[in-house]
């Protein structure tokens, strides 16, 4: 596809805050807040269903140091969800600050302040708790109409109609078809029925979550967290204090990785209710264990997939069933779940005759879960994805072949997809260019290489959204300063992805200058314009739009300012980057002296502001492609080649762009191989800790290349659509194919361990 | 207890409880580079040099670094500078929370072996976690500062 040139779009820039990072200078929660605030630690239920029948802190305040406890007695009584999302939440309001029903192992009883960590650390042990246990609800398959509720309460309130019930133990329930499924599967030759099981990863973010809290010099309460969602999080404290918003200020300083688990206010309450009582500053950071066992996961979903075909492969009609398990609170519980049905079926929009998607969300007494990318996308897609690989081996049809014949290509409305046309779609060149790097012909085969071993691949394709349609807002304001560069002032959260940068780079393209002369600041409630934050592969496509819509109008008024300097019209003036010229004449004003010009007798504001949303989400889409090495006698699998094409529009910065890929493919062969999460009887975690929870080490990931097949999407700033979350989504059905292909099993649980894979082979 | 040590060059002292890993005495000096990630030795984001040697300062008592040099990546900026601008122009660096034990353990294999191959590298850094880059830009960032120096 001819592609316009761009000055600086396109280019593979250094990040700007690139050298900061690998110096180890102090720009994280924890390096650049002070000294001497209280330190914050949380005593957590060690049962996963019970009342707190009687609290006794007395002994805990005799340790030296003690400053505040607080137990269920204390806090307020309003219920509230902790889900960044945009009002009215999705997510029912269904948490205290601290609840006498305790509702999983980790669900917080008691809030400890000291003077240092060791004091807090001793109180925590000393607060005697008698608690009255309950019979918990542990399996999501029984959650549903089981007669012990999660959330009995008659205050649990659910701010949109999602078709949750407490009384039910269900968060959502809900579906959409589109023609008669029914029928259609009646008349296929062959119907593909299989339920798929995938669990509640973690994000595993190298920095925990935490946040710090001050009341600032106006009294107001200032919070200063690693958090994507600043806005969001700012409307949680205030619905969870009980405090106006005019009172709260959220800031975030780096972020050391977010990958949706900081798309929920995990933990800013804690220290915000102790700033709040004693009006002295509070840090809260959590353990490791603490982030794995009370943290914000994956849903857990099983999904049963009936997938009708022809003889020849045409995939006629896919019918979806989810069931997904939103843990003790419902945090994304009703969003996620949409996403398995509608970023999954409408990939093979191509023949599709009639689809149905229905789901049930449940509470059930384990870890709530919340936004983990690719956010129920990532679960349907390594079901339906399975079930079509299936259908390719049973029909005895490469798989390739097979989504040729089937895919949705450029052009067509995607009934699945909210009725949205695939404007953008270069997901046919994705296929066959990934074919052709991977050596599909030659990788694909079986090969036996004698003492058991075997080698031979897998694949699968995918796609994902680019924003929440008609929801999502990204907002930015583009100033000029008095030397003729720019500020670029964002509510958008960088956790690590570069989008400060590709969004400067946008700025510099738009403003004809080079991307140093863009000084970049994200994100501040009491400074940033209103951005709903990084989340739903919304940045690059909401955000960037603004960023370009902005610079334009940043532009005119350049060019109204110089227009009265060069005493005429500003029709008859062109922006030149660093000047702006009188058409037809030799006359121009450097841009610094416009700048300065800005500062005196003047009533134009050189900056502008611009707001924006999208009634679309295009989706991008990629192909992926595993070679592993299986060992037959002991089930390991060492993954040793994964190629990818991604279709992302246009990649604004190449280098960025090709490393949020590879850490996402490297995330999905963690869910598909070695993290596991599980429970004792009692709904007790068992991985706890980054020793039991194995992410994979750059040993476990063999030889990754991704490369990009671009498309232009009209709606995108410069053509551009996301890649934050998609490229998580094909490693799980990739492998499982090529694990099916080395053993003749198809395994439709993840993880799939050696052990799972030795036993399958007995 | 009372230690003594060589941080960075400079003679330090402290009054350490004896159960004070070393991380969290660097970080109370000043060496906020230093970051924690686990509490189980598995992350290597805490990584610092004992003596020149690569040791995650999480599972050290400060009380064991007495008499001792530890370094940090405070202290070794203008080496960590040579390649790492090799790791940002592959966007290697990401979120950051892991760069600063990544590049000290990197600086140790360089110091042993200047000219590694892709398997000695990977082999080497093997304990150092990274959740964002997987990993491969990293591969690259340091491929290419060797290959610049062999030009």
């Amino acid at each position: 596809m001819k592609q316009k040139k761009y000055r600086v779009v396109g280019q593979p820039l250094p990040k700007k805050d690139s050298m900061q990072l690998l110096l180890g200078k102090p720009v994280y929660m924890d390096d650049i807040t002070p000294h001497g605030a209280l330190v914050v630690k949380l005593l957590r239920s060690p049962h996963a269903h019970a009342l707190v029948e009687e609290i006794d802190t007395s002994t805990a305040w005799k340790v030296p140091g003690v400053a505040a406890i607080y137990t269920w007695k204390d806090v307020p009584s309003r219920r509230f969800t902790i889900a960044g999302q945009t009002y009215p939440e999705p997510s029912p309001y269904d948490r205290l600050i601290l609840d006498r029903h305790l509702r999983f192992v980790g669900d917080p009883v008691a809030i400890i302040a000291a003077e240092d960590g060791e004091s807090a650390l001793q109180a925590v042990k000393l607060i005697k708790v008698t608690y009255q246990k309950l019979e918990p609800v542990l399996d999501l398959h029984a959650a549903k109409d089981s007669s012990i509720l999660v959330h009995p309460e008659e205050d649990w309130y659910p701010p949109c109609p999602v078709g949750g019930d407490n009384k039910r133990n269900l968060a959502a329930s809900g579906g959409d078809s589109d023609g008669d499924v029914d029928a259609v599967l009646a008349g296929c030759d062959i119907v593909i029925d299989r339920t798929y099981h995938t669990k509640a990863f973690q994000q595993a973010m190298m920095e925990t979550f935490r946040a710090y809290t001050t009341l600032d010099r106006y009294g107001r309460l200032h919070v200063i967290s690693s958090t994507q969602i600043v806005f969001h999080v700012r409307r949680i404290l205030s619905n969870a204090l009980g405090i106006p918003k005019s009172g709260i200020r959220v800031e975030k300083p780096r972020i050391g990785g977010g990958f949706g688990a900081k798309q929920t206010a995990v933990c800013e309450v804690y220290p915000a209710f102790v700033t709040w009582k004693t009006g002295r500053p509070a840090k809260l950071i959590y353990t490791r264990e603490e982030s794995q066992i009370a943290g914000s996961p994956r849903h857990e979903m099983e999904i049963r997939v009936r997938l009708g075909a022809s003889r020849e492969g045409r995939i006629r009609a896919l019918d979806l069933y989810t069931l997904s398990n939103t843990g003790a609170y419902g945090e994304h519980g009703p969003t996620t779940v949409g996403l398995s049905g509608h970023k999954s079926i409408p990939l093979y929009t191509g023949g599709l005759e009639a689809y149905r998607f229905a789901f049930d969300v449940v509470y059930t007494n384990l870890q709530p879960a919340g936004a983990y990318r690719g956010y129920g996308a990532t679960q349907g897609i390594f079901a339906v994805e399975s079930a079509v690989n299936e259908l390719a081996e049973r029909l005895g049809i490469d798989p390739v072949v097979l989504r040729e014949k089937n895919i949705v290509r450029e052009g067509m409305v995607m009934p699945a997809y909210y009725g949205e046309t695939a404007n953008a779609c270069a997901l046919d060149r994705c296929l066959a260019r990934c074919e052709e790097i991977f050596d599909w012909e030659k990788r694909y085969p079986v090969r036996e290489l004698g003492d058991g071993k075997v080698r031979t691949a897998g694949m699968a394709i995918a796609m994902q959204g680019s924003s929440i349609a008609g929801v999502d807002v990204g907002s930015a304001t583009i100033r000029l300063g008095d030397d003729g560069c720019y500020n670029l002032i964002l509510g958008a959260a960088d956790m690590g992805t570069g989008c400060d940068t590709i969004l400067a780079q946008m700025a510099a393209e738009c403003l004809d200058c080079p991307v140093d002369s863009i000084a970049v600041f994200s994100a501040d409630t009491d400074v940033s314009p209103y951005d709903s934050g990084s989340y739903a592969s919304s940045t690059t496509y909401v955000t960037g739009k603004a960023v370009e819509l902005a610079c334009g109008q940043l532009r005119e008024r350049i060019r109204a300012i110089a227009a009265d300097m060069l005493g005429c019209p500003a029709e008859e003036t062109e922006f030149g980057g660093n000047c702006v010229r009188q058409l037809g004449t030799d006359a121009e004003v450097p841009l610094s002296q416009i700048a300065y010009r800005a500062q005196v007798n003047n009533r134009w504001a050189a900056e502008a502001t611009v707001t924006h949303s999208s009634p679309f989400s295009p989706p991008p889409f990629m192909v992926g492609m595993a070679e592993i090495e299986l060992d037959r006698l002991t089930g390991q699998v060492t993954v040793l080649n994964y190629m990818s094409v991604v279709d992302c529009g246009i990649p604004i910065n190449p280098a960025l762009a090709r490393v949020q890929a590879e850490g996402g493919i490297v995330q999905g062969i963690g869910m598909t191989l070695t993290e596991n999460v599980t429970y004792d009887p009692n709904g007790r975690p068992v991985e706890r800790s980054l020793m039991q929870y194995k992410l994979p080490t750059r040993l476990d990931m063999g030889h990754l290349r991704v490369e990009f097949e671009h498309s232009h999407e009209p709606t995108g700033p410069f053509g551009a659509k996301s890649i934050g979350e998609i490229v998580i989504n094909t490693p799980a059905p990739a492998l499982v194919h090529a694990i099916y292909r080395a053993t003749g099993v198809w395994h439709r649980e993840l993880p799939v361990t050696p052990e799972q894979i030795a036993l399958g082979l007995e | 207890m009372e230690i003594k040590l060589t941080l960075n060059g400079r003679p330090v002292t402290g009054s350490v409880p004896p159960g004070l890993p070393l991380l969290d005495f660097l970080r109370e000096k000043g060496c906020l580079s230093v970051k924690q990630g686990c509490e189980t030795s598995n992350c290597g984001l805490c990584t610092v040099l004992l003596d020149g040697v690569p040791v995650l300062s999480c599972s050290l008592l400060a009380a064991r670094a007495d008499g001792h040099s530890v370094t940090t990546l405070e202290g070794l900026r203008e080496e960590a500078r040579q390649f790492v601008s090799f790791l940002a122009d592959q966007g290697a660096d990401q979120c950051g929370f892991c760069n600063p034990g990544m590049v000290m353990n990197t600086i140790a294999l360089l110091r042993e072996n200047p000219d590694p191959s892709d398997d000695d590298i990977r082999a080497w850094l093997a304990g150092n976690l990274c959740r964002c880059s997987g990993y491969e830009s990293q591969l690259r960032g340091i491929r290419a500062y060797l290959d610049s120096r062999k030009r």
